[in-house]
């Protein structure tokens, strides 16, 4: 198990910054997820990391030793491409054997390694396949295999689902988290997929514009958000914006909100986060100490276990999001009051 | 009456396909078969003679320049091939100052008419000093099917992206193992039928031949040429017949084995 770190890392593509000093470490035996949209930055960290694009600052370092200008090829580390990359005129065999045959692996020692890999990624019995005669989840799998057979120092994975199916990817999610844990390595993938970050990473880190958004936990992200970014990338966020005044935001339209966590100083803009469901929806207001706003209902999604609103408020539309447990649902044009705690309300960063 | 047009528009295309055959095959075919007629006027009937072939076993001439067009098809195959796709690899991989304009200017020798290409060379050659000669033929005949054969590697290159020798290097192949082991296999079909490319222009080829053939020595389509003015006898068609059997019988070889390109 290796831990890869980045430290200031920086490039250019001209005047654009595709990675503005982003400093980074990714521990050891975790998965983690560069999450970001298209153009962000995260796919130049990642190659970075793998040996094909050359950082003008800063360092990689693979267990402590820097590899920034180190070739590719001399770095150990296994890729999953977006496309596979599979070799197309070698048999599945000859692709997974592909890493031990320039390493000067014997063919027999190969042959047993490779065995072992295709039963790793179910898919015993595919030597002599061709790449193409697989469908797009067994090249995924062999694509796997190809880049775990060598026993690389860390697995580099770059948006590993993005051509599958919906279903197809999220048994692969799972799998891919299975196969990740079994061998215990380090890996580090790239998505543009908030629910995939979600589900298969211990840790994400939100790029935006070349620059480090915030770092943490899945959970810890998603119920802290530091910044509007984050706040509306991972998750979707009721954003409201007032002025400090004593220990509250005041809003106009919606009166005083507490949140939690250190308010910014005494009369200053400040912005508040709230998720959809952690919003509770009233007939007309209920208890005191809590956060409120009036609205009416503009559309009601209803999708069996749950229902997702869009409310009409004085603040703009906001969202609601209720799982189906018994009690009112709201029709469209019904007034309503939505609701929400002091603890759920997060201060964020504009 | 509903089942019937489908079937006349089966019909009518199959007659297309044949009329087309048809009209390729039937010029050589009445070739080959004047090459087994015993009259010198391609007189009827029709009277089977191997004579022409044996008229052709000793015209020294004609075997000598058959030699050339083999030799110098050859030689031209294999360097135009080879400096080819190393140029395709390069503007199809590596980004460099005036990559576009190298990339551009590939394209107009293909259509200068060859009379022109063949008359610049002639002068050029005169004026460096290369002079006439099998030697310079050869040089005109590769700079002729380099476009082509970086056209057709290029085309293949441009089908598949970086990504399999990147595949390749984070597996731990150097470059050269990364092209010897995965962008050559991958290129391979685009490699054979640019290799076929650059031997058809330099085995075609007259008009450079023509103009770069000193006096005394000549390549088959010349030789051709000046048979055919002097009194045209039937070893010609002799000759013809076996070079169309023999490039018919490679060509058929080579798409057998690399299927023209496609994904093997």
């Amino acid at each position: 198990m290796s831990v890869v770190e980045a430290r200031h890392v920086t490039k250019r593509y001209g005047e654009v910054r595709a990675l503005d000093d982003v400093s980074l470490v990714f521990p050891e035996g975790k998965f983690f997820a560069l999450l970001g949209p298209s153009g962000s930055g995260k796919t130049t960290l990642l190659r970075a990391v793998a040996g094909f694009v050359e950082p003008e600052e800063g360092e990689i370092l693979l267990d402590g030793e820097d590899i920034a200008h180190t070739p590719a090829h001399r770095r150990n580390i296994g890729m999953v491409f977006q496309n596979y990359a599979l070799f197309p005129h070698m048999s599945i065999f000859d692709n997974i054997a592909f890493g031990l045959s320039v390493r000067g692996v014997s063919r027999a020692d190969a042959r047993e390694r490779v065995h072992k890999m295709l039963e790793l990624v179910r898919l015993p019995g595919m030597e002599q396949r061709k790449p193409r005669q697989l469908s797009g989840g067994q090249q995924q799998r062999v694509a796997l295999a190809r880049a775990l057979v060598t026993e690389p120092k860390v697995l580099l994975l770059d948006e590993p689902l993005g051509a599958l199916d919906k279903r197809l990817r999220q048994e692969m999610q799972i799998e891919l988290k299975q196969i990740q844990r079994a061998v215990g390595i380090t890996a580090i993938f790239v998505t543009h997929d908030q629910e995939e970050a979600l589900t298969l990473s211990d840790q994400i880190a939100i790029i935006n514009e070349g620059r480090l958004v915030q770092v943490g936990p899945p959970g810890d992200i998603y119920e802290n958000p530091h910044s509007v970014f984050a706040a509306g990338f991972l998750g979707d966020a009721n954003i409201l914006r007032g002025r400090v005044e004593g220990d509250v935001v005041v809003i106009e339209g919606a009166g005083p909100v507490a949140a939690r966590g250190a308010l910014p100083p005494q009369g200053s803009a400040a912005v508040v986060a709230v998720r959809p469901e952690k919003v509770r929806l009233s007939g007309e207001a209920s208890a005191e100490g809590v956060n409120r706003i009036a609205g009416r209902v503009l559309q009601a999604v209803f999708s069996g276990t749950s229902v997702t609103y869009l409310i009409e408020t004085a603040l703009g539309t906001q969202r609601a999001f209720r799982q189906n447990a018994g009690e009112r649902i709201y029709g469209v044009g019904e007034a309503v009051v939505m609701e929400w705690s002091r603890e759920h309300t997060v201060v964020v960063e504009e | 009456m509903t089942r019937l047009a489908p079937r006349i528009a089966d019909g009518m295309g199959r007659a297309f396909l044949a009329l087309i055959l048809i009209f390729l095959y039937l010029p050589i075919a009445v070739l080959a078969l004047m090459g087994f007629n015993e009259s010198v006027h391609y007189a009827l009937p029709f009277e089977f003679s191997t004579k022409w072939y044996e008229a052709l076993a000793g015209n020294e001439r004609l075997l000598t320049a058959s030699f050339n067009s083999v030799w110098i098809a050859v030689a031209n195959t294999v360097i135009a091939t080879v400096i080819g796709t190393m140029a395709a690899f390069a503007l199809g991989r590596f980004r460099f100052r005036g990559r576009t304009v190298m990339q551009l200017l590939l394209f107009p020798p293909i259509t200068i008419p060859w009379l022109i290409i063949g008359t610049a060379m002639l002068v050029l050659f005169f004026w460096t000093g290369v002079g006439r000669g099998l030697h310079s033929m050869l040089l005109g005949h590769v700079a002729l099917s380099l476009p082509y054969v970086i056209i057709v590697v290029g085309a293949r290159m441009a089908s598949f992206g970086p990504e399999l020798e990147e595949a390749a290097a984070s597996l731990g192949a150097t470059p050269m193992q990364a092209f010897w082991r995965v962008s050559i296999p991958v290129l391979m079909p685009g490699i054979v039928a640019a290799s076929l490319f650059a031997f058809a222009v330099s085995f075609d080829q007259f008009v450079i031949s023509y103009f770069l053939a000193p006096p005394g020595t000549s390549v088959l389509p010349v030789e051709i040429f000046s048979a055919i003015r002097k009194g045209f006898t039937p070893e010609v068609n002799a000759i013809s017949t076996l070079v169309i059997f023999v490039s018919m019988g490679i060509m058929l070889a080579f798409a057998r084995l690399s299927k023209f390109g496609g994904e093997r």
